[in-house]
């Protein structure tokens, strides 16, 4: 009866766990039993080391509309009938072997949790993390995944309009590939993915099922080592083509005919494992599956790896009972494949078939009731090493242009038009503002809405100081939402960490949850969904704590959305800080981490202070005083008002600035909570300053948009030698 | 006049079209690719963008074997209008309505950006009430937009004013740098012998919309209705 390590293996499972299996279910499990428990119990199904942490965000707000966890991604209420949906998910493990179709089934599996719900999906984002490219296999890596989200996103038509990327040591051969997606629709359109009515069928539609991804679930639940290059098997191949229908079948299907069904899922991780069951958790009740009615692409397949295939564009649609034939019709005029392959119970039991043999007998409440091991965290003495480095020792920098001239060259800041032109971001005709500005807006056909969408998370701050690093990364989110005037509204987690089971990343990730909880409650901004990808570590060792934010912010006229592009003559103010800054606010910042090859420093926020902030700037969008609002961060101020110079391709006249003590502070300081807006004329100058004042807001005047040169402090560069380094950055490194 | 916006599986830019014929107040309706329809003798067929059957195999080479292509090829002979943008385009020529084949960009990447067009051509409704010095800023996105023909064919389309559009830069200069893929002679769109039918490669119903920042796309509707007449 003994289970051999190499079976317990295969699914992750440690003998404990199959202990308590056991006796859970008061006897040995089957092949297929073991498969099923071992692929929900897994880090990526059953969040073991991250569950114990989620109550602390706060999953409340009265525009959302989904219980957390309980759907396959989070709605929230936009006003006059309308939704949203959004959630973000990592595919990191996949890609780091196999970097076109890691990434392509992580953008197909995130369309599908969308659409799942019934809307359909108008937006896709994707935050990346990657070692230097200055390595061959980075490049690899790199190359891939770009070709592999511009492959998926292009071929099905839902633009790919925002996300970020960035470089770091630490990501070397473990890249981070998280896919967001926003869908809207009809409130009344939404739909659940619960498995109710004993006597429903399951109907599975979409791909026949394969042996590609078996032990998908598990793979991403463990570090990557020599050996992971024999695991490509168990990444899946894309068919975006079949999901497009697959996409405008269960629209149709939503917007039309919601009442012919109970449910709607995907499947994803674990395939048809997760989504019958969680299905069926939901609704309380069971499921009955017969493998053999399952359409397959290979020959002689067992039930085990049927159950457990990730083939990928596939869906599991549970009909009412007398609508089934209307169902069936509905897929096939779509051309897609649609089969009963079992039906809902009312035992409580998961129940697998192959023809006569019953294969799997569970209680439902077994696979998804993973241990839960919550996490112990000492504080990694490196964090208090960094905090300790005296700053004011740094020297001051001497040459302000050369500095700025690196920090628009390199690849952290660079132009990231580079890669967004191989994305199609237009499709739709919903984008607004595009790609390179601050969140990417979208129009809500058939209202007066938008929605403003971004992906944030400086890891730098993270590994500084977890708990406000990621706080952090919540407010940066916001600022971005808040600079195209959108209200931000609820957030999506990707939270991407090394082995919980050490030490120093469970208390990064304790500190990081409880920072985004800080955040979150603070500016009103619940987290709807989310997702956690542990393990992130090769034999080198682990990644920066990148705890991806995603965050949706609502415009309810879309007519009065602003970009980053001043126009000529307007004036420029930074609000939120001082022009002026301590050496402190180098803590972290792209500069300085250039400049000394290590992290150092301690990063802060007020989160008071940034609320109101934020709430100034949004006040003001409001009163119709802004012409353009960037926000302020990577590359400090500097880079926040080069940017907006090169987007409008006007220049700067600020030569006079007083910039205090600390040149390199107050030019690349990455202090938080602050904003560069633009204003048309004195007057409404005069109008900002004032209201700044009165809600005692920092503001001061940088300069005027004027001539084609970068006239900042000591700073003087022509905007065509700022643009060549800018726009090319990317590509020369690529170069190798 | 009317549109029909064809829809094939794995078409994408069909509710974009009729969104951008609707800004100019054309009604449209969507057709299915099995639902073969005839069209009336003045409906404007629109085959829209999108990656018709995947595009797995050579783009466009499965869709043209569709039943709609058929009526498509029947409404053109009869002289009725017929526009193919992207997909459409690749699909006219793989049906042998245009000439030429769209090849991989020469960058060897997919292409999402604005281009600038220069009209070329006077002998179609497509084209002939547009300002050949007004150049349009309509936005590319594809990978396989390199058009590519032989020198007779290419000698014979410039000869009869087949051209309907070349990328160019703000000066209207023939560059390499405004050609987004590599065609030949930066040609953006070509027409048949009768200018009744046009393909393209630019998405003139992505530039539709103060709004969405651009309105130079409905120019070339705006010509197709001036010529044809709005009833």
């Amino acid at each position: 009866m003994t289970v051999e390590d190499r079976e317990l293996d295969q699914v992750a499972m440690t003998r404990a766990e199959y202990e308590r299996l056991v006796k859970m279910i008061g006897r040995v499990p089957t092949e297929v039993e073991l498969g099923i428990v071992g692929a929900l119990w897994s880090e990526h199904c059953g969040y073991k080391h991250s569950r114990s942490l989620f109550h602390h965000f706060p999953t409340e707000g009265v525009d959302v509309l989904t219980k957390v966890g309980e759907e396959n991604a989070g709605a929230v209420d936009l006003g006059d009938g309308w939704c949203a949906v959004f959630k973000m998910e990592s595919h990191n493990h996949p890609s780091a072997i196999e970097p076109y179709q890691g990434a392509a089934t992580g953008v197909g599996g995130i369309l599908r949790d969308i659409f799942a719900m019934g809307m359909r999906p108008i937006a896709l984002l994707d935050s990346l993390r990657f070692g230097p490219l200055t390595d061959a296999t980075n490049r690899y890596l790199f190359n891939g995944v770009v070709a592999g989200i511009g492959g998926y996103g292009n071929c099905i038509g839902v633009p790919t309009v925002g996300g970020e990327v960035q470089f770091d040591e630490s990501y070397s051969g473990n890249p981070l590939v998280n896919a967001m997606c926003v869908g809207v629709g009809r409130t009344e359109h939404l739909l659940s993915a619960s498995a109710g009515g004993p006597g429903n069928p399951l109907v599975l539609v979409g791909a026949d099922t394969g042996r590609d991804g078996i032990h998908g679930a598990t793979f991403a639940s463990v570090e990557l080592d020599e050996s992971a290059d024999e695991r490509r098997p168990a990444v899946q191949v894309v068919n975006p083509f079949l999901e497009k229908l697959l996409l405008e079948a269960c629209v149709e299907l939503a917007e039309g005919h919601g009442d012919w069904i109970v449910g709607l899922q995907d499947l994803g991780a674990a395939g048809l494992t997760s989504s019958t069951v969680e299905a069926a958790a939901r609704a309380g009740t069971g499921v009955e599956i017969d493998v053999a009615l399952v359409p397959r692409r290979e020959r002689q397949m067992t039930a085990y790896e049927v159950m457990l295939s990730e083939s990928q564009e596939r869906m599991l649609v549970i009909p009412k009972r007398e609508h089934l034939d209307d169902v069936l019709q509905l897929f096939r005029r779509w051309e897609i494949r649609a089969d009963v392959i079992g039906a809902v119970t009312g035992d409580g039991m998961v129940t697998v078939r192959d023809g006569d043999e019953i294969v799997a007998h569970l209680p439902v409440d077994v696979p998804t009731d993973p241990p839960m091991y919550p996490p112990k965290g000492i504080r990694p003495t490196e964090i208090d090493h960094w905090q300790a480095e005296n700053l004011e020792d740094v020297p001051d920098l001497l040459d302000p242009e050369a500095a700025l001239l690196r920090l628009l060259a390199d690849t952290n800041i660079a132009s990231r038009r580079f890669i967004y032109r191989q994305y199609d971001h237009q499709v739709l005709n919903n984008t607004v503002i595009k790609p390179g500005g601050d969140a990417a807006v979208l129009r809500v056909k058939g209202s007066r809405k938008g929605v403003a969408v971004t992906t944030d998370c400086n890891a730098r701050f993270v590994g500084l100081e977890p708990r406000v690093g990621a706080a952090i990364a919540v407010a940066e989110a916001a600022r971005n939402v808040v600079a195209t005037g959108a209200r931000p509204v609820a957030v999506t987690d990707c939270l991407n960490f090394g082995n919980p089971e050490k030490v120093s990343v469970a208390y990064q990730l304790e500190q990081a949850v409880l920072g985004i909880a800080d955040a979150c409650r603070a500016l009103g901004t619940p987290v709807v969904s989310g997702n956690a990808s542990l393990y992130n570590e090769t034999p080198d060792g682990q990644i920066l704590p990148t705890p991806g934010i995603g965050m949706l912010g609502v415009i309810d006229d879309i007519q009065q959305v602003i970009g980053a592009k001043p126009k000529a003559g307007d004036l420029l103010f930074v609000v939120g800080a001082t022009l002026e800054q301590d050496v402190s606010s180098l803590a972290g910042s792209q500069y300085l981490t250039s400049k000394l090859g290590r992290l150092a420093g301690r990063p802060v926020l007020d989160l008071e202070h940034e609320v109101a902030v934020q709430r100034f700037v949004l006040d003001m969008h409001k009163r119709g005083l802004l012409s353009a609002a960037h926000d302020c961060s990577d590359g400090g101020l500097a880079i926040a008002v080069s940017e907006m110079c090169l987007a409008s391709h006007i220049g700067i006249e600020a030569g006079d600035i007083d910039l205090g003590t600390r040149m390199d502070a107050a030019l690349f300081g990455e202090s938080q909570s602050r904003f560069v807006l633009a204003v048309h004329s004195e007057s409404e100058a005069l109008q900002l300053e004032a209201q700044a004042d009165t809600v005692d807001i920092p503001i001061t005047l940088v300069g005027t948009m004027t001539g084609s040169r970068i006239r900042l402090g000591d700073i003087d560069v022509h905007l065509d030698e700022a643009e060549l380094v800018y726009s090319s950055g990317l590509e020369k490194a690529l170069a190798g | 006049m009317r549109a029909a916006v064809a829809v094939f599986p794995g078409t994408w830019s069909d509710r974009d079209c009729e969104w951008a014929l609707q800004q100019v107040g054309i009604v449209s309706r969507r057709v299915w690719h099995r639902d073969v329809p005839s069209f009336d003798r003045d409906e404007l067929v629109v085959l829209p963008g999108g990656f018709s059957y995947g595009d797995y195999l050579r783009c466009g080479a499965i869709a043209r074997f569709s039943p709609l292509m058929a009526a498509v090829r029947d409404h053109a002979t009869a002289g009725g209008l017929v526009i193919g943008i992207c997909n459409g385009f690749q699909i006219l020529c793989e049906a042998g309505l245009l000439p030429g084949v769209l090849m991989r960009n020469s960058s060897l990447e997919f292409r999402c950006q604005d281009s600038l067009l220069r009209p070329e051509s006077r002998i179609s409704p497509f084209t002939d009430h547009l300002d050949p010095s007004s150049f349009l800023r309509i936005p590319v996105s594809h990978g396989e937009g390199n058009y590519y023909v032989d020198d007779v064919t290419l000698h014979d389309l410039e000869a009869e004013d087949r051209v309907a559009f070349r990328y160019v830069d703000a000066q209207g200069n023939l560059t390499s740098e405004a050609n987004p893929n590599g065609s030949r002679n930066n040609i953006a769109g070509i027409l048949n012998e009768h200018g009744n039918i046009l393909g393209m490669m630019p998405h003139p119903e992505r530039a539709c919309e103060a709004l969405l920042g651009n309105e130079d796309g409905n120019a070339i509707w705006q010509s197709v209705l001036s010529s044809i007449g709005s009833d």
